[in-house]
């Protein structure tokens, strides 16, 4: 039994398994499956300042080895969440990230705020969701945007911060390195890439919101290579994902510089995904003789 | 247990109608406690997203849940594909079913299409009390008279040329003769013009109504939003309900189209 312990900003996940935001809602549903206190922890559905009530259906479209989706960010708010969710949260042992959004760098500077009020583990700003006009995207592609929305949620909060990355942009790593410099904690990405299908018979796009965020095993090159690109450009720790459907994809993300990782997708194939990848890293590390997970971490050697 | 994921076998398959698909899985937990109107998850081998299906016949005594389905893609045509003896890797039972009301003396089961199969679970608990109309494109596509009738439910077939069954048309010139005379609840499901047209009618003339809606989702469960339903609160407030977790029945005034 290896030991799949890690830090991240000083917080300790008894593994490096995470479902991501958006897949796993605030537990309550998976937890018909499994208890919670399996996973290294969980980051919850992305809340904003004030409700949202998100885009109109369709907004899920299946794609080869992958799937569209435009939710378009509807939660019940901050104040909902932390009196209605968070409390029943932080009591299943397991590191809780509160994902945030918001339409402008004040707002999410609010959002913050509350949360340094409660017990909850790590904040991870969204500046990267493709499904909302205001904010979300626009944050993550500029560089002074990313740094600005981040330096205000610095200045609101004393928890570990971690910033989730766009990967529709030129350079990942200019972004990156922009967030370091404005008091990132930690990156996550990478965030879908944006997508779209048509019904070529009635000339609409599937999704309502005509364009969607791609994720799944399609993406999965996308992540290893983003993830690769900024463990070699920044110094502050990586959270990976993107497609990640096994054991065997987390180990690959962990190489390439993550230093835990994320599921999506994967838990709606199989409700058991992060189980079973935490199961499948383990049988790794035993078969290679590798008694720590932490070893593995950017060990990727190039040629 | 609220519900599980597992792989089950078939005891039972059929085609019932061109491209359309009965199959038989023996998985007596969710037999225990599925629900009239309920769905199940299903992953076809190699796919992604799961396909959304729903329950046609619960037998508890038997462990048995029968389900019906039409080929509508790769996904689907994938699962047509297995045979008594594969195993299909299911979470079930998901949703939310229809109101079942003990005293009801006359119910009408409007199904259109492939939205017959959730009226089978309906007229096994109301029997003789039951009227069953079913509206279908055309003859090859007709299913399940026989199965309602063998249930006790008094069926009236329409199809839209006149192929088959006593109407030629759709299903609501049946369904406002019935209402005309009294019925204690209408529960519909079938293409979304279908499932407009029977609210609209039940609304009109206060009839209570259930509708079982479908929606392209991801996880059945609850967590993602993706299957998301526009709907009027008792306050007149708009909200988005999800069809796997809220629904797939909702109340026919609560849904805005």
């Amino acid at each position: 039994m290896a030991d799949l312990s890690v830090n991240i900003c000083g917080v300790e996940f008894k593994n490096p398994i995470i479902p991501a935001s958006g897949v796993f809602g605030y537990g309550r549903e998976y937890e018909e499956f499994y208890p919670l206190s399996k996973l290294g922890g969980i980051a919850t559905k992305g809340t904003t300042g004030a409700k949202r009530t998100g885009n109109i259906a369709p907004r899920i479209a299946e794609t080869p080895a992958g799937m569209l989706n435009s939710v378009g960010l509807q939660n019940p708010g901050i104040d909902a969440f932390i009196e209605k969710e968070l409390p029943n949260l932080l009591t299943k042992d397991t590191v809780i990230l509160a994902n945030i959004a918001g339409a402008t760098a004040e707002e999410c500077a609010e959002v913050a705020a509350k949360l340094e009020q409660t017990d909850v583990h790590m904040i991870e700003l969204n500046i990267s969701c493709p499904n909302v006009k205001q904010g979300g995207a626009a944050f993550g592609t500029s560089c002074d945007m990313a740094a600005q929305v981040t330096s205000a949620v610095r200045k609101a909060t004393t928890k570990p911060l971690v910033v989730k990355l766009s990967p529709n942009v030129t350079s990942i790593t200019d972004i990156a390195k922009a967030v370091e410099a404005a008091g990132a904690d930690a990156v996550s990405l990478i965030n879908t890439l944006l997508g779209m299908r048509i019904d070529i018979r009635k000339r609409r796009p599937i999704l309502h919101n005509n364009v969607g965020g791609l994720s799944g095993p399609a993406i999965f090159p996308v992540a290893v290579r983003m993830v690769w690109q900024v463990a070699n450009a920044v110094n502050i720790p990586i959270i990976g994902m993107g497609g990640v459907t096994t054991g065997e994809d987390a180990i690959e993300l962990m190489e390439a510089g993550a230093s835990a990782v994320q599921v999506g997708m994967a838990c709606f194939t199989d409700p058991f995904a992060p189980i079973k990848i935490i199961e499948g890293m383990n049988d790794f590390l035993d078969e290679q003789g590798i008694s720590s997970v932490r070893d593995i971490v950017g060990t990727v050697q190039p040629w | 247990m609220k519900y599980t994921q597992g792989s089950y076998p078939i005891v039972e398959k059929s085609a019932i109608a061109q491209d359309t698909f009965s199959f038989t899985l023996l998985c007596p937990e969710v037999a225990k406690i599925a629900q009239a109107g309920q769905f199940v998850h299903i992953l076809p081998k190699g796919y992604g997203l799961r396909r959304p299906i729903s329950i046609a016949g619960i037998d508890p005594e038997a462990g048995t849940l029968r389900l019906v389905f039409a080929i509508r893609g790769k996904g689907t045509d994938a699962l047509a594909g297995l045979n008594q003896g594969d195993y299909m890797d299911m979470i079930a039972p998901l949703g939310h079913g229809f109101t079942l009301m003990p005293e009801a003396q006359h119910v009408v089961l409007v199904g259109g299409g492939i939205g017959v199969p959730p009226m089978l679970p309906l007229a096994r608990y109301y029997g003789s009390r039951a009227t069953a109309i079913s509206g279908f494109r055309s003859f090859p596509q007709v299913i399940l008279q026989e199965d309602l009738e063998a249930l006790g439910a008094q069926t009236i077939c329409c199809t839209e040329d006149g192929s088959a069954g006593a109407v030629k048309g759709f299903v609501t010139t049946p369904l406002e003769q019935l209402l005309s005379e009294g019925v204690d609840a209408v529960y519909a499901c079938g293409p979304t013009p279908m499932l407009m047209a029977v609210a609209d009618v039940c609304l009109r003339t206060g009839t209570y109504c259930e509708i079982s809606l479908e929606e392209r989702m991801a996880c059945g469960v609850g967590a993602c939003l993706g299957c998301a339903c526009k709907t009027k609160n008792e306050n007149g407030e708009e909200q988005f309900l999800h069809v796997c977790k809220n629904g797939p029945v909702f109340k026919a005034e609560e849904v805005q189209w």
